[in-house]
């Protein structure tokens, strides 16, 4: 990843949020990260992205950390969304949710989601699991939503 | 991962190869790992048009995918694997010592999951391996099936 680009991160729990931003920082990943706490918010800000073509947002790399219990418009939709934009498409989404269920997993998999972790429940495994998340990130090319 | 997982391996350079199954072995040692040598024979695999060895349904796999490789090369794997409406469904990463912007774009639009391009330094390339090889390693991974009953 170059230091540039910005790690998106749709989760509505703050303390998870907060989880996931200190360990990528422990991680030695330092990039901006952006918080979206609601599906629509997501979707808004992808897609006024995408119309918009003046704006110099518009070059940015980003990786996506998607909760799919997010309130708004449901996670597997905005999964939905992203993977049929011919531009957006090209955003690695890491799906990070407590959803364990197959059916789920099977469906993320096939809309075109990179990774589906299921979010550990002891604090201490979360927050193992996400630095290694993060010094995988660290050696991954991502590439703009031009 | 659980121990059903199989992490397939494209890649032309025995050096390399090795390189990566060591490393991979260094972190996530509970992993079957499969060598293909050129794009021609994991396509084989995976289309079950080769009688020797094939991939089973009821295995998971992940496709590590090296881009220039003799027969077939691995833009033309990636492209055939994502066309398929079952072997869709596994992710490919894309190893590859080609750095270009636009190559990489390209995987991303035919749907790679993550592209890596591996670094000429022999310690970097290491240490990129093994953070791959721990990723891969996550308990907390959930890895797609390919039986056809699925949806």
């Amino acid at each position: 990843m170059k230091k540039e680009d910005v790690i998106l991160i749709a989760e509505d729990d703050k303390g998870h949020f907060e989880l996931i931003r200190k360990n990528l920082l422990r991680a030695g990943i330092c990039n901006k990260t952006v918080c979206l706490a609601d599906g629509q918010e997501i979707l808004d800000f992808l897609f006024d992205m995408d119309k918009d073509r003046e704006r110099e947002y518009h070059n940015q790399e980003y990786i996506l950390l998607l909760d799919l219990s997010i309130p708004g418009v449901d996670g597997v939709e905005v999964l939905e969304k992203i993977k049929q934009d011919t531009n957006l498409k090209k955003i690695p989404v890491v799906i990070l949710t407590a959803s364990d269920n197959p059916d789920i997993v099977e469906r993320c998999h096939k809309l075109g989601c990179s990774t589906y972790i299921v979010k550990p429940t002891k604090d201490e495994d979360f927050e193992k699991t996400i630095q290694k998340i993060g010094h995988f990130l660290s050696v991954v090319e991502i590439t703009s939503i031009r | 991962m659980k121990k059903d997982i199989v992490i397939l391996i494209a890649e032309d350079n025995a050096g390399h190869f090795q390189l990566i199954k060591k490393n991979l072995w260094l972190t996530c040692v509970d992993h079957d790992i499969l060598q293909f040598k050129n794009g021609k024979e994991i396509l084989n695999f995976l289309f079950k048009t080769d009688t020797e060895i094939h991939m089973e349904e009821d295995k998971k796999y992940v496709l590590l995918l090296d881009i220039r490789m003799p027969q077939v090369d691995g833009l033309e794997v990636l492209k055939r694997i994502k066309d398929d409406q079952k072997l869709r469904k596994i992710p490919v990463i894309m190893l590859t010592t080609t750095s270009d912007a636009s190559m990489i774009r390209q995987c991303y639009e035919l749907g790679c999951s993550y592209y890596i391009v591996k670094p000429v330094d022999y310690h970097y390339f290491m240490e990129a391996v093994q953070n791959l090889g721990e990723f891969l390693s996550l308990e907390s991974m959930r890895l797609p099936s390919l039986s056809e009953n699925s949806n």
